[in-house]
């Protein structure tokens, strides 16, 4: 499989999960987020950039506790929520939004 | 439908992992680490010892270039940050511990200094009188 922008090509898993870690980039995430049937607001960005930031810093990404944990110190108790969460990421936020975020899919995957 | 009510007060035991060998070359390392990081998300006690090679687990400055593998000595990092927000956090009482033996460091010519996370030292008989302590210990 791959994504297909502007004539470049993206290589991605069978399940839609980027290849190539540091070929990222918005327009991409857009286009990832699209074949989700997720419209990208600024509070999926916030999760996506979160996911993204972890994931740098160190090299797995978070389970869904700390994830949720995360949020609310950083966005406020009302994003604080596995509710919330999945409002913005309906089949499963760690799952969905390490997709868009160009992430590999998360070990222990919920 | 009817409401299921969940218990979700659980039960907390005390865990303990025992690294005991080099970070690369065995799975042994990683699994651990994997088994560490479940016990995190069901809030479980964990003292994370460091023994023998396994004090190289946590060394700074890893580079695995060479071997061809993925350096994932980062993810170390969470267990410090799950051992901070634990504290600060007044409705968690998760404890967590990270014991690196006095013994191990001091014949590999390490110094606390030499770690990625904030250590606890214990000489080899405290950390037997720890040990004693904890419900399951589960070593790698």
């Amino acid at each position: 499989m791959a994504y297909e922008i502007d004539g470049k090509s993206f290589e991605s898993d069978e399940e839609g999960y980027l290849i190539d870690l540091s070929a990222w980039n918005e327009q991409l995430a857009d286009l990832i987020a699209k074949d989700e049937e997720i419209d990208m607001t600024d509070e999926h960005w916030e999760v996506v950039n979160f996911l993204r930031e972890y994931y740098n810093e160190y090299q797995i990404a978070p389970a869904v506790r700390v994830l949720v944990k995360a949020i609310k110190k950083k966005f406020g108790k009302d994003k604080g929520s596995n509710k919330y969460l999945y409002e913005l990421f309906p089949y499963g936020p760690a799952k969905q939004a390490c997709k868009i975020a160009g992430l590999p899919k998360p070990t222990g995957c919920v | 439908m009817s409401e299921v009510e969940f218990d979700t007060a659980g039960v907390v035991k005390n865990f303990m992992y025992v690294n005991r060998k080099a970070p690369y070359g065995t799975i042994y390392a990683l699994e651990v680490l994997e088994a560490v990081l479940i016990s995190a998300a069901f809030e479980q006690n964990a003292a994370i010892v460091f023994v023998d090679d396994g004090v190289y687990q946590i060394k700074k400055d890893q580079d695995t270039t060479a071997i061809n593998m993925k350096n994932f000595s980062p993810t170390y990092g969470i267990i410090e940050m799950e051992k901070e927000d634990a504290e600060e956090d007044e409705d968690m009482d998760m404890v967590w511990r990270i014991i690196v033996e006095k013994e191990s460091m001091e014949a590999r010519g390490l110094t606390p200094d030499d770690f990625k996370v904030e250590v606890e030292v214990l000489s080899s008989d405290e950390l037997a009188k720890v040990m004693a302590e904890q419900e399951v210990v589960i070593s790698g």
